[in-house]
């Protein structure tokens, strides 16, 4: 029995590592980039690589290299990346709707590795989320993370500039390549993703927000205007469409 | 490691780590009104919908073709039913392609 259980478990944080392979290879450029970035800004290895195991969030240790750059203070620095990374209470809150139970310990463990990209993967998996499968996805998008950062100060210049420049699409075809899936299948995917586009749009456009609370912002109304018509149509008896 | 820094990297991971991690302690069950459930069923369509755009078109700064033919070519492959490791590596094939030739 005890016996069972673990092999499933294993074979969920098997497909958990195959979940955080397209993380894998998106983050790639993107961490060399840092490595890079953070050498040029005059930080240690140790630094950059520490960075990266203590922060694991990808905009939020660009935005304080260049705080660094212009001198700005610890506090400052501190305080925009809580405004950057605010969007993933958010995301938490979501994800814990749809894992299957676990121990506080076991979730505040994972809970580490949510990041937008991390969150995506699970999130848009069917049914419950397997604690071994969040592992899986976030052992491989934390190790290419961490790793690939390292490398980055070390050799980060070296890669071509087109190939650089070229795979600086990945993460956002990774975001394409999970919703589009939905998006054939239900309707009200397509209003929640194109409302929550729009919205980010106009607060990126008139730049009346931070980074961070846009996309809190644009999530929350979409997700909760699309709920609202869905309640108000389930309310009214007009039970068509889905 | 300079002592300014690495109170900075501790601040940094702490304000990181927190909003991740109380949703997960706070909410135990599924105690929340149904409401409040299905609009955080929601969040990851919205999420989605925010992450990719306007970002994709800005990739590039200099050069918004390069957005707008990187978006294309990841939505024609996710629409054609490929596996998403296959639309990260194949949008970034098409646009190493474009670089060289532009």
């Amino acid at each position: 029995m005890e016996l069972s259980r673990e092999r499933i478990y294993v074979s969920d944080f098997r497909q958990g590592l195959q979940g955080g392979v397209s993380i894998g290879v998106g983050y790639l450029p993107i961490a060399l980039t840092f490595g890079l970035l953070a050498k040029t800004t005059g930080l240690s290895l140790m630094e950059t690589v520490s960075m990266s195991v203590f922060v694991f969030a990808g905009a939020s240790q660009y935005i304080s290299l260049s705080l660094i750059a212009v001198g700005a203070s610890v506090f400052e620095i501190i305080l925009t990346t809580f405004i950057v990374n605010i969007r993933h209470l958010l995301m938490s809150a979501s994800l814990n709707e749809k894992v299957e139970p676990a121990s506080a310990w076991t979730k505040s463990i994972y809970a580490f590795g949510i990041t937008d990209e991390t969150f995506s993967v699970a999130a848009t998996r069917e049914g419950t989320v397997k604690t071994g499968y969040i592992y899986g996805v976030i052992v491989l998008a934390y190790g290419s993370w961490v790793i690939n950062s390292g490398i980055g100060y070390l050799i980060g210049a070296s890669l071509p500039h087109s190939l650089q420049e070229s795979m600086t699409v990945a993460l956002y075809a990774m975001f394409v390549g999970l919703l589009v899936p939905s998006l054939k299948k239900s309707r009200k995917v397509m209003f929640l993703a194109v409302l929550a586009a729009a919205f980010h749009s106009i607060l990126e456009f008139f730049s009346w927000l931070s980074a961070g609370w846009a996309i809190v912002c644009s999530t929350l109304l979409s997700s909760i205007i699309v709920e609202g018509i869905e309640y108000l149509r389930k309310k009214g008896g007009m039970g068509h469409g889905k | 490691m300079e002592s300014k820094l690495l109170w900075m990297i501790i601040g940094m991971g702490v304000v990181t780590y927190l909003p991740r991690m109380l949703p997960f302690v706070l909410f135990r069950g599924r105690e929340l009104p149904p409401f409040v459930q299905g609009v955080l069923k929601n969040v990851p369509y919205a999420t989605l919908g925010a992450l990719i755009f306007p970002g994709i078109l800005l990739i590039k700064n200099q050069d918004v073709w390069f957005g707008v033919i990187g978006a294309a070519a990841s939505f024609i492959l996710a629409l054609l039913g490929a596996n998403v490791i296959f639309v990260v590596l194949g949008a970034i094939g098409i646009l190493s392609v474009y670089s060289y030739f532009f």
